[in-house]
């Protein structure tokens, strides 16, 4: 058996455990694996707390965490050309749901986000998440780097005109992220430090004249970050909530179930956008650390697996696809604790509920399938 | 026009490489600067936001303290505490709002006319803060809903601590009552020591010994969600959770002796007066009554504006204290005072007898001044003079006096300033002056030599209150001893049973006053009621033991002066106020009594059969025999303090009621 290995596998094989070769198997990678199922463990620790002890929450993203993870498995099987040459189909089908969305979507919450698929609702934002960078990815892969120009006005279209209708919904803070996705794709493909900076001057006056066409209540949320004190009971309430639970939690916390923020309901949306001030106050300085260092050793090792991969595509996608990880991570701790204003992005694989669990997983099959095909490509 | 450019992979691959290595630095920089903001709020700031976060959830509750009792010398229950029970519906478990209230106005617990209104008041609160829909249901209404609670679901029945004054009216005007706390009030207390306490001291013992009642609130802390909904199981947030017991208030013992003061209302009952009657030798009231009365508890359960304004605009005033507010020229009662005066400053010879004819000239003016009834006294000295009431005898006196001496002597004798009651409300009467004249009529004639003289028989502007001349005359009864009339004999603490006995206050001593001039003025005024001639003759005609007294009958219009008017044709508010002081027995006086019978004629005929029948009661036994004078009579201790106290529960309270105390 090991003979048979040596002779028909590479020398790095011959120290492959069981375990190790399952994962082979399904083109997973297995750090990054352990990192996710990790974090994902600890996210449901959180839940539990955060929900009150709500069982059905927990089976509920249960079960999105194992559709997640099938869906991570069939995209990892997946080959880095198909998938490449499916981005174009993939971002049109997106284009499709996101004006059917604004055709006939449910509202929610004021907000027209979400397609009813029967038993299930669906939100076309999520899946053009992924789909904007593959685009922008699939885009460059054929074009010899830096991007000209010309590049350039073709990839701001594809960027802005879902960024637009997502925007339209109103979902504000999910199109500055999926612009910010694609963006990552066009810093990494190289583009001149001086036309980056000439891009973030525009997007700074893009955005001073954004503010005037802003609806209340996001003109609000951005003022409110700047004084949070002024409506201490309307707007400035997330903040200044979220705020009290983070701190009085300590260096240690009040134990888990016994965060009284939490459990007393003064920490809103302690479930979704704001789980991560429940970690805060129940674990502490220790136990946010804890969850800190899990995402910087996901992203660190996507980071890894990008650079490894060999062609054009394959890593601007797989750069894309971490960095984007990391500035969820980042909006959603900096929005939790002041450092940014409050927009409705979630903590990775810790949030409860929509479909972001699954989009973050796909994010990483994706991943997982141009690191683990790349002998087979050029 | 630009030059084809070949995809350079490998070069690519170096600058991708490049690039994520920029991204990750600033991706440090970003996780440096997360990393620092919490070690801000969670290190740095971590006790200023536990702070917060516990003034977030824990809301303090306060525990009202058990006001405490109000008890006559004997210990009988005069003011207690009491639960009332209330209608109170909760929204959010109120299936069918209007459906429930229409059905609880059916079995006549609520007007239907008010469903409207409530439902309004209802809306207005949060859903699930029970809100009172019925204040002070009777027992009856209470048992109605007791049997069909089942039909009512998120309507209960709460019950309150109220104030409850078992005997009503009785004594209303010593204990006085409690209400609601007003703005004017709360301006005043501490809000903290307040916070849960909703009735307040407003007149009587209750308002002078507020502080002393109200005891010292404790509170008890609860867990609340961001809704302000309590959290009934906290589990391990309770460790945070604080309480206090309160500290209920001290009882306060009072000097009223319940029988006479019941016989004193008894006897004024459809007559407008005052009865003050006091223990000479040490100042304890033992009846301060007025009449007409109301009922404290309307006060206390909170009075509806139909019930206030038939108070306060009834014609007899039911809410005018009138043993210490109503001042009024207090007539012949006063001659003993003036005698004292005029013999100790020499103006007067008891002995010397003097012509009182009918009527009396001013000298030097063709002023002439009546005897009453135009009666003529004959040759008398001041025996007779105090015996007969001869106005022109003190007229001639009274002049004799002149105006300074008078003026300094009736102070002395507690006119004209509060006499230092321990209930507010006092008036202090007026003893009028030249100078005081001069102040209030600046532009009138001045002092006349006639005021003088009128004054020499209680009348003119001279005013004062029935407690004052109860004061004089158990000044009269101690030869000179001036008490301060109280009514709180002691504090007792609930907790420790400790009774605080305070002493009596003593504020004069007339030994200036010969032992002569005392014996003089007393043996006449005994003579008021043994002479035959005596004002007082008929009234005390059957007294068992001897009795001092002194009848008053004050004018109210100058035409009445002649006293030549018949009563049953004069309008009742224009006849003579009846007045009757006395004090026995005799030589060791145990009560010092002042009747005032408003618009009754002479003294004798209203006043001094009540003033007999009190003295009667109190001194006699149940043979009509005089009780022997006991220890009691100066430091009474009360005796049925026991248990009846103890319960801290009026003991009139029946068994539901009783179930329902804390």
């Amino acid at each position: 058996m090991m003979r048979q290995t040596i002779a028909t596998g590479s020398s790095a094989r011959r120290t492959l455990s069981g375990a190790a070769r399952v994962l082979l198997a399904l083109k997973l990678d297995g750090p990054l694996t352990v990192g996710l199922a990790l974090t994902a463990a600890y996210g449901l620790l959180i839940l539990f707390s955060a929900s009150g002890g709500d069982i059905r929450m927990l089976i509920g993203t249960v079960l999105r965490l194992g559709l997640g993870v099938v869906v991570m498995l069939a995209l990892a099987r997946l080959s880095p050309n198909l998938l490449r040459r499916a981005s174009p189909w993939l971002y049109g089908v997106g284009i499709l749901l996101l004006l059917a969305v604004a055709a006939v979507g449910h509202v929610h919450l004021g907000a027209k986000r979400w397609l009813d698929l029967g038993p299930v609702e669906f939100q076309p934002s999520e899946l053009i998440k992924i789909a904007v960078p593959m685009m922008c990815a699939w885009y460059l892969h054929e074009r010899a780097l830096p991007p000209r120009w010309r590049d350039l006005a073709a990839l701001a279209v594809i960027i802005l005109a879902p960024v637009a209708l997502v925007a339209k919904e109103p979902d504000l803070g999910t199109a500055a992220l999926i612009a910010a996705a694609g963006a990552v794709v066009i810093f990494l493909s190289g583009l001149r430090a001086r036309v980056v900076i000439a891009l973030l001057l525009l997007a700074v006056v893009a955005f001073a004249l954004g503010l005037r066409f802003m609806h209340g209540y996001q003109r609000a949320r951005l003022l409110t970050f700047l004084n949070p004190q002024a409506h201490p009971l309307s707007s400035g309430y997330h903040i200044i909530q979220s705020q009290i639970a983070v701190g009085s939690g300590g260096m240690f916390g009040k134990g888990w179930m016994a965060g009284s923020q939490a459990r007393l309901d003064f920490l809103p949306e302690r479930t979704t956008d704001f789980i991560f001030a429940v970690v805060g106050e129940e674990f502490g300085l220790l136990g946010l650390a804890v969850l800190l260092l899990l995402y910087t050793f996901v992203i660190g090792r996507a980071l890894y697996l990008a650079m490894q991969c060999p062609d054009t595509f394959s890593r601007l996608l797989g750069g894309a696809l971490a960095v984007t990880f990391f500035i969820y991570v980042f909006i959603n701790a900096g929005m939790v604790t002041g450092l940014v204003p409050v927009v409705g992005v979630p903590l990775p694989l810790v949030s409860y509920g929509g479909s972001s669990i699954v989009t973050e997983l796909s994010g990483f099959g994706i991943l997982m399938s141009l690191f683990s095909h790349r002998k087979l490509m050029g | 026009m630009s030059p084809v450019r070949i995809k350079d992979n490998w070069r690519e691959q170096r600058m991708f490489v490049r690039r994520i290595w920029f991204v990750t630095a600033l991706m440090v920089v970003a996780a440096i600067a997360v990393f620092a903001r919490l070690y801000y709020l969670q290190v740095v700031r971590q006790h200023y936001y536990e702070i917060l976060s516990v003034a977030n959830g824990v809301r303090t509750v306060p525990i009202p303290a058990a006001r405490g009792l109000i008890v006559d010398r004997d210990g009988e229950i005069m003011a207690s505490n009491r639960p009332t029970f209330e209608l109170e519906l909760t929204p959010d478990e109120v299936p069918d709002l209007r459906g429930s209230l229409q059905r609880l106005a059916k079995l006549g617990l609520l007007h239907g006319n008010d469903i409207p209104e409530l439902i309004r008041a209802i809306k207005s609160h949060l859903s699930f803060d029970p809100v009172p829909i019925r204040l002070q249901l009777s027992e009856s209404e209470v048992a109605r809903f007791a049997v069909r609670r089942y039909e009512f679901p998120g309507v209960n029945i709460s019950p309150q601590q109220s104030r409850w004054y078992p005997l009503k009216n009785l004594g209303v005007f010593a204990i006085g009552y409690v209400g609601p706390i007003s703005a004017s009030e709360l301006a005043h207390i501490s809000q903290a020591a307040y916070a849960g306490t909703a009735l307040i001291g407003k007149s009587g013992v209750e308002a002078q010994y507020e502080k002393v009642l109200h005891g010292t609130n404790g509170y008890r802390q609860v867990l609340v969600n961001a809704l302000g909904r309590e959290v009934r199981r906290p589990g391990v947030l309770a460790r945070q959770l604080h309480e206090k017991p309160p500290v209920p208030g001290d009882d306060v013992i009072l000097s009223l002796n319940l029988k006479i003061q019941r016989l004193a209302e008894k006897l004024l009952k459809g007559h407008d007066g005052a009865v003050v009657a006091l223990n000479p030798w040490n100042g304890n009231v033992i009846a301060l009554a007025s009449s007409p009365t109301f009922n404290p508890n309307l006060f206390a359960r909170g009075i509806s504006e139909k019930q206030y304004l038939a108070l306060v605009n009834n014609p007899g005033m039911p809410l005018f204290d009138r043993a210490l507010r109503s001042q009024l020229p207090i007539g012949s009662t006063i001659k003993p005072a003036i005698a004292l005066g005029a013999m100790t400053d020499g103006v007067l010879d008891p002995k010397k007898r003097i012509f009182a004819g009918s009527d009396w000239h001013l000298p030097g003016s063709d002023h002439m001044f009546h005897n009453y009834k135009h009666e003529v006294c004959g040759r008398i000295g001041l025996n007779m003079a105090i015996i007969m009431s001869c106005d022109v005898y003190f007229y001639h006196v009274a002049y004799k006096m002149g105006i300074e001496r008078i003026g300094t002597w009736l102070p002395n004798f507690g006119f004209g300033r509060p006499t230092g009651i321990d209930i507010p409300g006092e008036q202090s009467g007026l003893v009028p002056t030249p100078a005081w004249m001069a102040k209030h009529y600046p532009h009138g004639y001045g002092w006349y030599p006639g005021d003088t003289v009128i004054l020499g028989i209680g009348q003119g502007d001279f005013m004062a209150t029935p407690l004052q001349l109860a004061h004089y005359t158990g000044i009269l009864a101690t030869r000179g001893l001036s008490f301060q009339p109280r009514l709180v004999t002691g504090l007792r603490n609930p907790l420790t049973h400790k009774i605080h006995w305070k002493r009596p206050v003593l504020n004069g001593n007339l030994t200036m006053i010969s032992r002569t001039s005392w014996k003089v003025v007393i043996k006449a005024m005994h003579g008021v009621t043994t002479n035959p001639r005596g004002t007082a003759y008929w009234d005390m005609i059957n007294a068992t033991y001897p009795i001092a007294a002194k009848t008053g009958t004050a004018q109210l219009t100058r035409e009445q002066a002649n006293g030549d008017y018949n009563l049953k044709e004069t309008p009742v508010k224009l006849r003579d106020d009846s007045w009757f002081i006395a004090f026995a027995p005799l030589q060791k006086p145990r009560i010092a009594i002042a009747v005032l019978v408003e618009h009754a004629g002479a003294g004798a005929l209203a006043a001094g059969p009540i003033a007999m029948k009190i003295l009667n009661a109190y001194l006699l036994g149940p043979k009509g025999k005089l009780l022997p004078a006991t220890p009691r009579a100066r430091y009474s201790m009360p005796r049925g303090i026991g248990p009846r106290i103890d319960a801290r529960v009026d003991p009139t309270l029946t068994p539901m009621e009783r179930a329902a105390e804390p």
